[in-house]
């Protein structure tokens, strides 16, 4: 299976085999982070430009990180410090960076559809870091390599994902990457952040934190999006840590080969208790790790030609 | 259809490979500082193979490892990103001899991509190039030191290795003209 993909900029739009490769390719660039000479000439020469218009930090880190191992040479830009201030629109912006010859766009937006729009007007790749509460496919990429490397495989797992689903990105992106790969999705939390309607997407929808549980392999834990928010969704913080929260009582009634996971940010004693986050069976630095491989495979890929597969001897 | 023809097969192959083991037993008197790193997917069965006979040879054991090249490719983004193979050099290359192996040499795009990859693991003393195949039509001014058979092709002709490693039948180098 090979990649024909010029942009990455949802998950739902990817095959099974896609993924696939994906993770494959991903599986040597976590190799090439073990190295003494962690850098590789891949993207020698290529521009990539992070436009990061809305706040991020771990997965700005992980993709400049990502570019540097890959040899290619970045522009940053964020939302606080540029011209966005003075009312240039995000066409405009982007079409100014491809002036300066930018090869790749890696796009974070609060607006659901930004990095499709780029990807419309834009010769350049565009690279989805996180669009409104849509899509964030480099995310559910490194959840996914990081249950097939511990786990074995994905299909027929049951994967838990507790806590503000309605406003996660990460969860639209995960349930669409999780599904396609044949695992047994459940969506838990208050019923006002995770409606029924999201069993369209093929997934078992409960408000019991207990049962949802039970007979997970993996537990993924959002935290709630208080920005995205427009109200209090839910009747206070400390109802939800009691309801929702991942504490040791509640871990004891599940599988003892049951992983955590957690895409960062956490909070600490809201979704999920100190102790666990640290403790064996969580993943959550696991994550970042692979977070670095997945991001330079995805470049690795996108930079591709169009030729033909077959490369002569 | 593409005309075929067997221009190795498994006798000619191993006798290829016993020559190529010799010579680079003789060519290094050293035999503790040779180590084998074969260049997927055709060269590390290769470098296997090598490694068992000149063990034979030798009376000891032989490093072998594997070394993707893909990432150090100067074509990547005229190209579909190929498929990368493990990378597994369970050894120290610093101050060693290491002869790379392939199948096939062709434009020496592939050894100057894998002697840059290499680099990333130490510094060997010297590198040298074993090839089962040297078809010519190089772009680059590399040499092998190393040929199992010289076969002179036309450019739009294609040559294949298949080993029983791989889940072929038998051993045998196939030219494909179109």
């Amino acid at each position: 299976m090979s990649w024909h993909r010029k942009h990455l900029l949802d998950i739902e739009s990817l095959t099974a085999e896609e993924i696939q490769t994906a993770l494959d390719t991903a599986r040597a660039f976590k190799a090439v982070g073990k190295r003494t000479i962690k850098k590789v000439p891949a993207l020698r020469g290529k521009t990539v430009v992070n436009l990061f218009v809305e706040p991020s930090t771990r997965t700005r880190i992980s993709f400049e990180l990502a570019e540097q191992r890959l040899s290619a040479d970045i522009i940053n830009f964020s939302a606080e410090a540029s011209s966005f201030k003075k009312g240039e629109t995000l066409k405009d912006t982007a079409r100014n960076l491809e002036a300066l010859n930018a090869d790749f766009i890696v796009i974070r937006h609060s607006a659901s559809g930004a990095p499709h729009f780029l990807s419309r007007v834009l010769g350049a790749h565009v690279i989805n870091a996180g669009d409104g509460a849509h899509e964030h496919p480099t995310q559910a990429l490194l959840d996914v390599f990081t249950i097939r490397e511990k786990k074995g495989k994905i299909a027929g797992l049951n994967v838990t994902i507790l806590g503000d689903i309605l406003y996660s990105r990460v969860a639209r992106s995960d349930i669409w990457a999780l599904t396609k790969l044949g695992a047994k999705v459940t969506l838990c939390g208050p019923a006002t952040l995770v409606p029924k309607t999201f069993e369209q997407m093929g997934c078992r929808v409960t408000h019991d934190a207990d049962e949802a549980i039970r007979d997970a392999d993996i537990i993924n834990l959002l935290r709630i999006q208080h920005e995205r928010q427009r109200k209090t969704m839910f009747p206070s913080i400390g109802e939800y840590t009691q309801l929702y929260g991942l504490n040791k009582a509640r871990l004891a009634k599940t599988r003892p080969d049951a992983l955590i996971m957690h895409p960062g940010p956490i909070n600490r004693g809201v979704e999920i208790d100190s102790e666990i986050a640290d403790c064996a069976r969580s993943l959550i630095l696991e994550q970042v790790t692979n977070g670095l491989a997945v991001r330079m495979a995805i470049l690795f890929l996108l930079n591709g030609g169009k030729g033909p597969q077959e490369v002569a001897n | 259809m593409p005309e075929t023809t067997v221009i190795l097969d498994t006798v000619a192959i191993q006798r290829g490979l016993t020559r190529i083991a010799h010579e680079i037993a003789e060519r290094n008197e050293v035999s503790a500082e040779v180590v084998l790193v074969g260049i997927p997917t055709g060269g590390v069965p290769l470098a296997r193979r090598l490694g068992d006979i000149l063990w034979e040879i030798w009376k000891q054991p032989v490093p072998v490892g594997a070394l993707d090249v893909s990432m150090h490719r100067d074509d990547l983004d005229q190209r579909v990103a190929p498929k990368i193979h493990p990378t597994v050099i369970p050894f120290d290359v610093t101050g060693k001899t290491v002869v790379l192996v392939d199948d096939v040499l062709f434009s020496g795009r592939t050894i100057r991509a894998a002697m840059d990859a290499l680099n990333d693991f130490g510094r060997p003393r010297k590198i040298q190039l074993a090839v089962l195949v040297d078809r010519g039509h190089r772009e680059l001014p590399i040499k092998a030191d190393f040929v199992g058979k010289n076969v002179p092709t036309a450019l739009e002709e294609k040559i294949s290795l298949r080993l029983v490693e791989a889940g072929a039948p038998r051993d045998e180098v196939i030219l494909e003209r179109k």
